[in-house]
């Protein structure tokens, strides 16, 4: 069995994908191959310019978000998207944008951030997460 | 990256959060040569647990644990 870690990442919210994110890191550091699958929101916000602007949270934690951020600059704590990024230099981690998101919102891969791979389906997304020992989804 | 007068490397990740120590550590393992000590300082508390399982598994030697006030040294020994 492959040892991979594969992850659905449909939320679009800076509060989702920094597990998305620290999750592709710790499955990196443990020698695991990763495959992420951005769909709707997460794709969206792979958008070109996206993850370096991106502030939104989960509107269910609103009040929360303000004193998060604060704390997180304060504390130096990395943008998900340099732990993706730091991930990514570190190990095998595959990014691939959904094909049905993108023709939906009338996107091509010139679009999306430089950090995605390639445009799948979703039937060979699920394949390869067959063969796998994990998969998430956020 | 410094290295102290015993000619240890040692990796500051004081103040970075989980999983920045064990990060740092692997960067620093891939970097250096078999026989090389490295230290990492880590003030997070998931390297406690994080950064003895990665030594045992990626087959390194963990020399000691100093604990200092408010963060630890990971003393570790590249084997392979």
């Amino acid at each position: 069995m492959p040892n991979r870690m594969s992850m659905v990442v449909f939320s679009g919210t800076v509060d989702k994908l920094y597990p998305a994110a620290i999750m592709a890191s710790g499955a990196v550091a443990m020698g695991m191959d990763v495959e992420i699958f951005l769909t709707f929101y997460g794709l969206d916000a792979f958008r070109m310019g996206m993850p370096q602007t991106n502030q939104k949270m989960d509107v269910n934690y609103a009040e929360l978000a303000p004193r998060l951020a604060q704390l997180m600059k304060e504390k130096n704590v990395p943008s998900w998207y340099d732990m993706l990024l730091k991930a990514k230099e570190m190990g095998n981690v595959r990014v691939h944008a959904c094909a049905m998101t993108l023709d939906l919102m009338g996107l091509k891969k010139e679009h999306l951030d430089p950090i995605i791979d390639d445009v799948v389906g979703v039937g060979e997304f699920v394949s390869n997460a067959k063969d796998g020992e994990i998969t998430l989804f956020l | 990256m410094a290295v102290s007068a015993e000619q240890r490397i040692i990796l500051d990740a004081r103040g970075s959060f989980c999983p920045g120590p064990l990060m740092e550590l692997i960067r620093g393992i891939k970097q250096s040569k078999v026989g090389e000590v490295l230290e990492v300082w880590s003030s997070d508390q998931g390297s406690r647990k994080d950064i003895p399982f990665w030594i045992q598994k990626a087959g390194h030697q963990l020399v000691e644990v100093v604990e200092e006030p408010g963060y630890s040294r990971f003393i570790v020994k590249k084997l392979r």
